[in-house]
């Protein structure tokens, strides 16, 4: 954690409310969101006890399990979430726009332009906080082998008709949320998290109602107070006034409330799943509402002009889920092959680079955490040299000189980059402190500035002006192309030939999910 | 041979506190109220945090923490779904169904050593009950003696173990532990998170390391002390049992505990002893809650019990909400004491010797001269990052300048 962070921590226990961490939003947020609040059965692996989930803060659509460990009746609540969720997802597949990418002739191997559909916009679901992207991972795992009656006739307990399909979706949303920066499936605690700096350690802010507090205290509280409030207050019953966001739940209302009554629903008293229902429901109403508060918070703040950059990328990632399911591909393996899982972790690390580029890129608050690292500078410029190089067409390499107050970590050389007033990032080389005069450094420009002898006006930056450079690039790629899957070495398994059919998981008599 | 886990003399296990210390103890507890166990969960709590002495105290002199914290006006939310208990229990009874055939053939089936596998029914399941924690030590120390000369596959079904912990002895159940035909040791520890596809919660398997770590030690510690004692027939791989996938059929691995064993050791090993504590307590301390004869309210004033807790030292962190019941008192008052140790370890030890919240604004935000580190010396460098970053910090945050003044200032 940057000094500044904890800078903004220390000032929100004094303030007695959460400080800001960003100037603007570093998150895509959908125009109509998806928030999925799941329920799960304490001590079972996946048996959902209920959900509440829409597009429509006023009209959530509530699922309940009355009796968690009956199979028909988590099939008929996965297919209702079937129901609810795929409309929503497959809502965006339609709406399509051309985009030219470059791809590799297979058969000529040369780079070709080529027109390729993607999608205008992506589903984008909104969930409490880090277990429940969990969850939704796990959901997905549960549902994507599960056969129907229509795919194998003779299972045993064929799923619901779309249930493997919002399996597959799931998975999906799962996977994505675990590349830095992306948008499909984003927990709230992390994005206000990400936001706003509370008076509390980060493992408390895990706690939606309590980093709300913080953010937002009711009137005539502290921050400290009203998240004590939301941590720990019960009602003379017993019950927390602030049900924990899920999926686990509280134990106090599993062995008050919710046993009892899914006792009685057992027994068949009439009215019990009624009961279980409205149990439910007083529990996720809160957290639902929890969740739609933090995006009205998260509305206020301007999104940052890099992140509808990173958003086109969750959305080409839509757009190619899209077309896997449309040409009939299995459902995603159990585990990658060593392939896939090098090309993750390459596409995640590129991923994390190019976030850290982009925020302090948009966010003067996240660039004085960089330039505080040593990684970036800020100064005024006292001075402009013109060079030359020596080349047949001598082209402009002129030498800057800036007066900062930042300590960069620059060896000689060094390579540096600012943006350009058209959104193009120049590079520059450090070329040496004044000497005798602290603070004062020299960068020679290396281009950026058009093809002639000439600079091009504006390229240069002039005396009296501020300019910021980062020691990082701004557009980080990742390392260097992998092999083609047939060209596998031996080191991670050879090639890996064809997948295997992934087999539905055995049915066992236990009766569980 | 005699070789103790915590490398400090122990006499037997149930003799360990001396009279006039156990008689010390039961007054800190309140006469009357029976001290609580120290489980393997909360050692292992205790080794993550071994400079709270507080909770060394409390856990040692075997105070009911959460009887404490209720009547100090800082309860933590506490209990475990009746959901997950049966849920546990069901799945533990199927592991260990039919005279533990099952939990012995998964065992071999991960030695993958070659050995001819056990014939179904044929490990050893001894009876293990007596009379009180005294009574089930010595009965499971005396059936491992003979599980262990008779060569043969036999699982002890939640068998009782002594560990002298900071001078008091701490008992702990593992869920099991198996007798090789080699004569060796294996814990068992049988958990109700999934294993899906393989791959488990990290979190839950780590915890799962360090509770069964305690186990092994307490094992080692009782093989160094019978007979032919030799610590090293406790093997360092644990079975950990749970459930496959989305089903209740059980799946098995085994999981090296050295490094939290090790870790354990040292930590437990660092602890202040019970009765040095006890002894730099003000006369007459005692943590008595004073119970009505309903057994749970308590009579005792809050501001009086808050004194006697005040009279020992905490080190809290944010780590200890998830591990300890009185947690939610220290936080208060170490955010009543102005402590960053509140925002978290990393945050802390970032600052250097600057621990209290205000010391650090008035540092950062303060105009005077940088302190120096030592006289003459060069200045503070911890006070000279937190100006930057106050500075840096500000400067971003400043409005921006709207239009007019922007033109203005050019």
């Amino acid at each position: 954690m940057s000094l500044i962070t904890t800078l903004a921590r220390l000032e929100a226990v004094r303030d007695g409310r959460a400080q800001p961490l960003t100037t603007v939003r570093h998150r895509h947020l959908a125009e109509q969101p998806l928030v999925f609040v799941p329920l799960t059965t304490a001590g079972e692996a996946g048996a959902p006890l209920g959900a509440l989930v829409g597009t429509e803060r006023e009209r959530p659509r509530l699922l309940v399990v009355p009796q968690p460990r009956d199979r028909d009746l988590r099939f008929a609540f996965l297919a209702e979430l079937a129901e609810e969720m795929l409309p929503y997802v497959e809502g965006f597949a339609e709406d399509i726009t051309l985009e030219e990418r470059k791809e590799t002739d297979p058969e000529t191997g040369k780079k070709v332009t080529v027109q390729a559909e993607l999608c205008a916009g992506a589903p984008q679901l909104l969930v409490p906080g880090a277990a429940g992207v969990s969850y939704v991972r796990l959901l997905g795992r549960s549902m994507r082998f599960r056969r129907t009656a229509e795919q194998d006739p003779d299972a045993p307990h064929p799923a619901p008709p779309r249930v493997p399909l919002l399996g597959r979706w799931l998975t999906h949303f799962g996977e994505r949320a675990r590349v830095p920066g992306s948008s499909l499936l984003l927990p709230m605690t992390e994005l206000l998290g990400r936001h706003w700096a509370t008076g509390q350690s980060s493992l408390e802010d895990q706690h939606l109602g309590a980093l709300l507090a913080w953010i937002d205290p009711p009137e005539g509280l502290t921050g400290a107070e009203a998240a004590l409030r939301a941590e720990l207050a019960r009602d003379a019953a017993g019950q927390l006034l602030h049900p924990p966001a899920g999926p686990a739940t509280d134990p106090a209302f599993d062995n008050k409330l919710l046993a009892p009554a899914v006792a009685r629903h057992d027994a068949g008293l009439p009215g019990a799943s009624k009961e279980i229902r409205a149990l439910l429901e007083t529990q996720l109403r809160p957290t639902w509402d929890a969740v739609w508060r933090g995006v009205d918070l998260l509305r206020a703040l301007p999104e940052g002009v890099r992140a509808g950059e990173r958003w086109k990328r969750d959305r080409w990632s839509y757009t190619a889920h899209r077309d896997r399911v449309r040409a009939g591909e299995p459902p995603q393996p159990r585990r990658d092959d060593a392939v896939t899982a090098a090309r993750k972790l390459a596409a995640r690390e590129a991923a994390q680079a190019q976030l850290e580029a982009q925020e302090a890129l948009d966010d003067p608050l996240v660039m004085a955490g960089r330039r505080l690292a040593g990684e970036a500078f800020t100064g005024e410029v006292t001075e402009v040299v013109m060079e030359y190089t020596e080349a047949k067409v001598p082209r402009p390499r002129p030498l800057v000189t800036v007066r900062t107050d930042d300590g960069p970590y620059l060896a000689e050389g060094a390579k540096v980059h600012r943006v350009l007033p058209g959104g193009k990032a120049q590079p520059g080389e450090f070329a040496g402190h004044v000497p005798g005069e602290p603070g004062a450094l020299t960068v020679r420009l290396t281009g950026g500035m058009g093809r002639g002898r000439e600079p091009e006006p504006g390229s240069v930056p002039e005396k009296g002006d501020r300019v910021c450079w980062t020691l990082f690039e701004h557009a980080p790629r990742g390392g260097p192309e992998l092999p083609d899957p047939e060209r596998t070495p031996w080191t991670h398994g050879g090639p890996p030939g064809e997948p295997a059919a992934e087999l539905p998981d055995p049915v066992t008599a236990e009766d569980l999910l | 041979m005699t070789r103790s886990p915590d490398s400090r003399p122990t006499a037997g296990p149930a003799k360990a506190a001396p009279a006039t210390l156990r008689q010390r103890l039961a007054e800190l507890r309140g006469p009357g109220s029976t001290p609580r166990p120290l489980d393997a969960r909360a050692l292992a709590a205790l080794a993550a945090n071994p400079g709270c002495r507080r909770r060394v105290l409390l856990d040692g002199a075997g105070v009911d923490k959460s009887a404490l914290a209720r009547a100090l006006g800082a309860p933590a939310a506490s209990g475990q779904s009746q959901f997950a208990i049966a849920r546990g229990h069901s799945f533990e009874a199927r592991a260990k169904a039919d005279g533990g055939t099952e939990l012995v053939r998964l065992l071999h089936e991960q030695l993958r050593d070659g050995t001819a596998a056990p014939e179904p029914g044929s490990a050893d399941v001894p009876d293990l009950t007596a009379g009180g924690p005294e009574g089930r030590t010595a009965r499971t120390a005396l059936a491992l003696r003979e599980a262990t000369a008779a060569g043969r596959w036999a699982l002890l079904d939640h068998p009782l173990l002594a560990l002298p912990v900071a001078g008091a002895p701490a008992f702990l159940e593992p869920d099991a532990v198996v007798v090789h035909p080699d004569g060796t040791w294996t814990v068992v520890e049988i958990k109700s998170f999934p294993v899906i596809d393989g791959a488990a919660d990290p979190g839950k398997v780590g915890a799962a390391a360090r509770q069964a770590a305690v186990y092994v030690l307490a094992l080692e510690e009782l093989a160094a002390r019978t007979g032919d004692g030799d610590p090293a027939r406790v093997r360092h791989e644990i079975l950990l049992v749970c459930p496959k996938d989305f089903a209740n059929v059980p799946v098995a691995g085994l999981v090296d505990v050295r490094k939290p064993r090790a870790t354990t050791r040292r930590q437990l090993a660092r602890l202040a002893r019970v009765e040095d504590i006890a002894a730099e307590l003000p006369a007459g301390t005692t943590f008595d809650l004073c119970l009505a004869d309903d057994g749970k309210t308590a009579h005792r004033p809050a501001g009086e019990l808050a004194a006697a807790v005040e009279a020992v030292g905490a080190a809290y962190a944010p780590e200890c909400l998830a591990a300890c019941e009185l947690a939610f008192h220290c936080r208060a008052r170490a955010r009543a004491e102005g402590s960053v140790a509140t925002l978290g370890r990393g945050l802390r030890g970032e600052l250097g010797g600057l621990t209290t919240v205000e010391s650090v604004l008035a540092a950062a935000l303060g105009d005077a001269p940088v302190p120096e580190e030592a006289p003459g010396g060069a200045p503070d460098p911890t006070v000279v990052a937190l100006r930057r970053a106050a500075a840096l910090r500000a400067e971003a945050l400043a409005p921006p300048l709207t239009g007019i003044e922007a033109a203005a200032c050019r």
